[in-house]
């Protein structure tokens, strides 16, 4: 049975891949998680047992509790700016024809194609150019440049004819201007709107080479993480990177759900 | 015959109210335009600016002059930092893809329809983990006492720990790894839009599974390899964290010596001078990568 022997042995190949490749993928994630509760002052092997002391000394840890806060503020702000004006301007340039049209949609989208480290260096330059001195707010600053472009990107994508037709309807019944975007093109672009906010507010989240050159003394949680792993291998530093990860799962799985129920409700009304 | 009940089309609420809707189209645009222009556009030109500027004995002298473009590409204490930079890259782009385009072909055509979601998310997961702490968790990984070493030690494989961190090889690794991640998707999404029929036809007329594959899936897949490609190329070229923290301290990648000139010498021309010269490399590569989707389709 040569043939059957070779399809057991390719089913074998395959397999062997996939578990190989998982465990290339998930390794650092899990030696990270499991050492960040090693009853020890060294986050690696052999295992000395197990302990909460880490999250507790986190949780204590004053300064990265105050990034942590900081972080959730400056990526709020970002993402509901960037989701803002990432929507105006996809509505005005997907509604109205506007000379020079295409080529402000590629500007507003060419900071995606830059490094981040060249738009941080870029406003580190304007910041001493104006004399204006670093903070959160400059931080904020640099996160809306960044994710303005994808909440636009994300939004504009999503605006096709079937909305125009609902808004041009209502329009005809009478409704004015903004009682028709508010009505009528928000409610109907909103998961898009929630995925660029969900989206940006991520990218703000985990973001780094902006928010240490942009900021001094208030910092955000990866630059407050920055100086942590800087001192070398410490449990507290593997505490802090496995609740970062858990947020960020969180945050995937509640988009997640809630484009599943979206999905769920739109395949009813369309059956309805 | 463009009246209101005809031509039911956006474009034809434009024809409609030709100047006002115009105008009011601005007002949407401006906010976001303004915003662009302010803090991206105008940071761009004062970077030129800079980067065309004297520094000396610490002090920043706005005298035009094209010593910083002349200074990085005469000594190689600068212009080794791109040529590292552009070889850690070029690795990091050929592994991700060797080891990235069999797993999402595997999640494509082999795994079944109702397990491939999960199975993609998986594969993705640790994506979502912010990458200071993922280059971090790499050095749990590698250093001398890490999981490996401490693993190699007590089987007797070696005597004393294998020096895998802190080198340009843990950097490659570490990229390879994120990277690995970005394409599994990137290929994986132009894999499931191969119109099955192809398969069906090929094999119909007694094409082997091999030419299959290399006269129609692979072709028809390359655009999610060259996206996912330049994707990795712009992220990592530009990365300063995990080279900082897995690699070494002997040699220096592009954004490791540009923030070296910010924050040690405070020499703001020549980081200008670095960055521009960076942007210009991502900008040719990503036209390239333009150029060929585009003769492509």
């Amino acid at each position: 049975m040569p043939a059957a022997g070779r399809k057991i042995l390719s089913k074998l190949a395959v397999v062997a891949y996939v578990v190989l490749l998982y465990g290339f993928i998930f390794l650092p994630v899990l030696v990270l998680v499991i050492f960040s509760f090693q009853d020890g002052k060294l986050p690696v092997p052999p295992w000395r047992g197990f302990t909460f002391d880490w999250y507790d000394a986190l949780f204590a840890n004053r300064r990265l509790m105050d990034s942590l806060a900081n972080s959730a503020v400056v990526a709020l702000a970002s993402a509901a700016a960037s989701t803002a004006l990432g929507f105006l301007a996809a509505y005005g340039l997907a509604r109205h024809r506007l000379p020079g049209g295409p080529l402000i949609q590629w500007l507003l989208v060419l900071p995606l194609f830059v490094s981040y480290l060249v738009i941080g260096m870029g406003l580190l330059l304007l910041l001493r150019e104006l004399e204006i001195s670093k903070s959160l707010v400059t931080v904020a600053i640099g996160h809306l440049v960044i994710n303005m472009p994808l909440a636009f990107a994300v939004i504009y994508g999503q605006m096709g004819d079937h909305q125009a037709y609902a808004e041009r309807a209502a329009r005809d019944l009478g409704a004015r201007d903004l009682v028709v975007l508010w009505r009528i093109t928000i409610p109907m672009l909103w998961p898009a709107m929630f995925a660029a906010f969900a989206l940006t507010f991520t990218f703000s989240w985990d973001e780094f080479i902006i928010a240490f050159l942009l900021s001094v003394f208030d910092v955000t949680l990866p630059v407050e993480l920055w100086s942590l792993l800087r001192r070398g291998l410490n449990p507290q530093a593997n505490a802090a990177g496995s609740l970062v990860f858990t947020v960020s799962i969180a945050v995937l799985v509640v988009a997640l759900l809630v484009f599943r129920l979206n999905r769920k409700k739109e395949m009813q009304d369309r059956v309805r | 015959m463009r009246g209101p009940g005809f031509n039911f089309t956006p474009d034809a609420a434009d024809g409609w109210f030709p100047l006002r809707w115009n105008l009011k189209g601005w007002g949407y645009v401006v906010p976001a335009l303004a915003w662009t222009i302010m803090f991206f556009a105008a940071p761009f030109l004062l970077m030129a600016c800079y980067s065309l500027w004297r520094f000396e004995g610490g002090k920043i002298l706005p005298v035009w002059t094209l010593e910083n473009y002349a200074a990085f590409l005469a000594r190689p204490h600068f212009n080794q930092a791109l040529v590292n930079s552009l070889e850690v890259t070029a690795l990091t782009v050929a592994l991700s893809v060797l080891l990235a385009y069999p797993l999402a072909w595997i999640l494509a055509f082999k795994v079944p329809r109702r397990w491939q979601s999960v199975a993609l998310v998986l594969a993705v997961l640790p994506f979502w983990t912010s990458y200071l702490v993922r280059s971090y968790s790499w050095l749990l990984v590698l250093s001398d006492r890490g999981v490996i070493n401490s693993a190699l030690l007590a089987a007797g494989i070696v005597e004393v720990p294998l020096e895998l961190a802190h080198n340009r090889g843990a950097t490659v690794l570490g990229f390879t790894h994120f990277f690995t991640m970005l394409l599994t998707l990137t290929i994986f999404a132009s894999l499931v839009q191969i119109n099955p029929h192809y398969h069906t036809a090929a094999a119909d007329l007694g094409a082997s599974r091999l030419r299959i594959f290399m006269r129609i899936t692979l072709p028809l897949s390359l655009p999610g390899v060259i996206v996912g490609a330049f994707l990795t190329f712009v992220v990592a070229i530009g990365d300063f964290v995990t080279p900082q923290i897995l690699g070494g301290g002997t040699e220096l990648l592009m954004p490791q010596a540009i923030m070296l000139q910010i924050s040690r010498y405070v020499n703001l021309p020549m980081a200008s001078t670095m960055s521009l010269i960076l942007m210009v490399v991502v900008s040719m590569v990503f036209f390239a990568c333009a150029r060929w989707l585009k003769v492509r389709n």
